[in-house]
């Protein structure tokens, strides 16, 4: 069964290369730098699509980590147990599980009209949908993957190391500060790294919220509170669209690039995980 | 002396508090679109809604019907691969943890978990529909199943690591054959974590979408064909929730509120299991 599993992994990774394979001839390296992509001119670069996916899952990331770090020392530190704790701790994995086709569905009626309100008072287009819209939505999403993290991480803190820092006179913060957090801090980051894995890949939800263009907008307002596009949502949208060879292969590069970049992430927080836990 | 103390002490309470509202803060997310979906959805079920197709817009009624049985399709055809293979899977990298194979093995289970469900839509779509030059279900199917293959074999490995070793030593010292050993021994040991492993890779794939786009599309009509295209729960939203016609908005939240109900009462199960057996996943 090992074997099945090896085979499914590098048939996925033969299969995205080999589709791609047009689409790299034709395109070749400017395909992440072009910025035009026109499928009915056969003319494609996904450059736009690569800063709407990075910017989406770090303005998502900035959002979500002061919240996955307080409920992991929260759950770790403050409140390791008792029925509150394990309230807050189910809640947070149900986060997790609710489907992000909800969550899209959600945002697109009740947070765009909000964000359309906010915007028409700040003075920018209310478009409702875009960036800021599809950010949220996603910081909400991936809390659970570094929280849950985090809280095991940080029960982990040996409590001698604790111990002695109150023996000093250390106040609960300070040994937070000066303890838990140098201690933990590898593991958190690794935790985070889960998070960015999965935001860079997320769908359905910042495909219903982003607003699909396939423009770069010029300013940095249109650029956080406009709308944009990352590289899953144009797959969503425009796979079973793609008629012609090109225009599939061109999307297919996009998955494999897609493909790339999470598994390196994800590959990486693992690694420092299982390093932090056997040390 | 005393004045610095104070400030530090203050400073603590301050930051305990701070910790406090951030952590509570983002159940209320969690809470609102919970109770928005059950507001808006639970005027829409009823047995006609659960019975009957979509109607097209403008006729009063319709239902989900096609969706509900797509779905309960799709996710049980990828259950019957997939679980098999997941917990022979995850009993091999329990059971032989320093070989090459197992390594490699362990290492794909990491990459598969990492992999965009809209990845795996791709390479099912390339590998079983453009070949067989038609959209369907059981392409649907197998994309499901490769979602829910690592979490059923995480769950397995971790579970049966768990198990203490004196119980396979003592049936191996009884003279029973290793298959037996893990069998009758090991996997009915295992069974609580096993099972709650296959339950919440159910509950994830039932509101997979991404993988459904291009592999089993959807269908407005009801259809147990499993080499046609077929509708799903999530599609179903995706398709209405898009569309601009109130009666589909509705028909969305109906469909939303069925799938939030799946997936809630899966999770809380699987809660209760493991809190009765004392499993960590």
């Amino acid at each position: 069964m090992g074997v099945v599993l090896v085979l499914i992994v590098v048939g996925i990774l033969i299969t995205l290369i080999k589709e791609s394979i047009p689409s790299v001839k034709s395109s070749g390296f400017g395909y992440l730098w072009s910025k035009v992509w026109d499928p009915v001119q056969n003319i494609y670069g996904a450059y736009p699509f690569l800063i709407g996916t990075l910017l989406t899952s770090f303005i998502a990331l900035i959002l979500s980590i002061p919240f996955s770090y307080a409920v992991s020392i929260y759950l770790g530190e403050y409140n390791p147990k008792g029925w509150l704790s394990n309230l807050l701790k189910n809640s947070i994995e149900l986060i997790a599980a609710v489907p992000s086709i909800i969550y899209g569905f959600w945002g697109l009626f009740v947070l765009v009209p909000i964000i359309r309100q906010i915007e028409t008072k700040i003075g920018v287009a209310p478009y409702g949908i875009g960036v800021l819209t599809a950010s949220l939505v996603l910081a909400v999403m991936i809390i659970p993957y570094a929280a849950s993290l985090g809280i095991t991480l940080i029960r982990m803190v040996p409590s001698a190391l604790k111990e002695g820092a109150y023996a000093l006179g250390a106040t609960r913060f300070e040994v937070i500060r000066s303890v838990v957090m140098p201690y933990t801090r590898t593991g958190l980051f690794a935790g985070v790294l889960l998070s960015l894995g999965r935001a860079l890949g997320e769908t359905m939800a910042v495909t219903m919220l982003i607003g699909n263009t396939p423009t770069l907008a010029h300013n940095f307002k249109d650029l956080i509170f406009g709308p944009s596009n990352t590289m899953a949502s144009v797959i969503a949208n425009e796979f079973t669209e793609a008629d012609h060879e090109q225009y599939l292969s061109a999307l297919v590069e996009l998955g494999l690039v897609l493909f790339f970049v999470t598994v390196v992430i994800n590959l990486i927080g693992k690694r420092i995980i299982t390093r932090f836990t056997n040390n | 002396m005393d004045a610095r103390i104070g400030i530090r002490n203050t400073k603590s309470t301050l930051f305990k508090g701070l910790i406090i509202f951030l952590a509570f803060l983002i159940t209320l997310p969690l809470i609102v679109v919970l109770l928005y979906i059950i507001k808006q959805g639970v005027t829409q079920v009823n047995w006609h809604f659960l019975t009957n197709v979509p109607k097209p817009v403008g006729e009063p009624g319709g239902g989900i019907a096609n969706a509900l049985v797509g779905s309960l399709l799709m996710v049980g055809m990828a259950s019957i691969v997939a679980i098999p293979v997941g917990i022979l899977a995850g009993i091999y990298l329990s059971e032989n943890p320093h070989t090459k194979l197992a390594y490699w093995s362990g290492l794909c289970v990491d990459v598969l978990q990492g992999v965009p469900s809209i990845v795996i839509g791709i390479v099912v779509y390339l590998w079983i529909v453009k070949p067989l030059g038609t959209f369907s279900a059981i392409a649907g199917s197998c994309a499901l199943a490769i979602m829910m293959l690592p979490i059923v074999i995480r769950s397995t490995e971790q579970t049966l690591r768990l198990l203490p070793p004196s119980l396979k030593e003592a049936a191996l010292s009884l003279g029973v054959p290793y298959h037996r050993v893990i069998i009758k021994v090991i996997v009915p040991c295992g069974f609580a974590g096993i099972l709650s492993g296959i339950m919440l890779s159910v509950a994830r794939i039932i509101g997979e979408t991404a993988p459904l786009l291009f592999t089993a599309l959807g269908n407005s009509y009801l259809s147990y064909a499993v080499t046609k295209p077929m509708e799903s729960l999530p599609h179903v939203i995706y398709t209405y929730a898009t569309s601009p016609y109130d009666d589909w908005h509705n028909l969305a939240w109906g469909a939303s509120f069925i799938l939030l109900m799946f997936v809630l009462i899966l999770n809380i199960t699987t809660k209760l299991i493991t809190r009765k057996w004392n499993i960590q996943l």
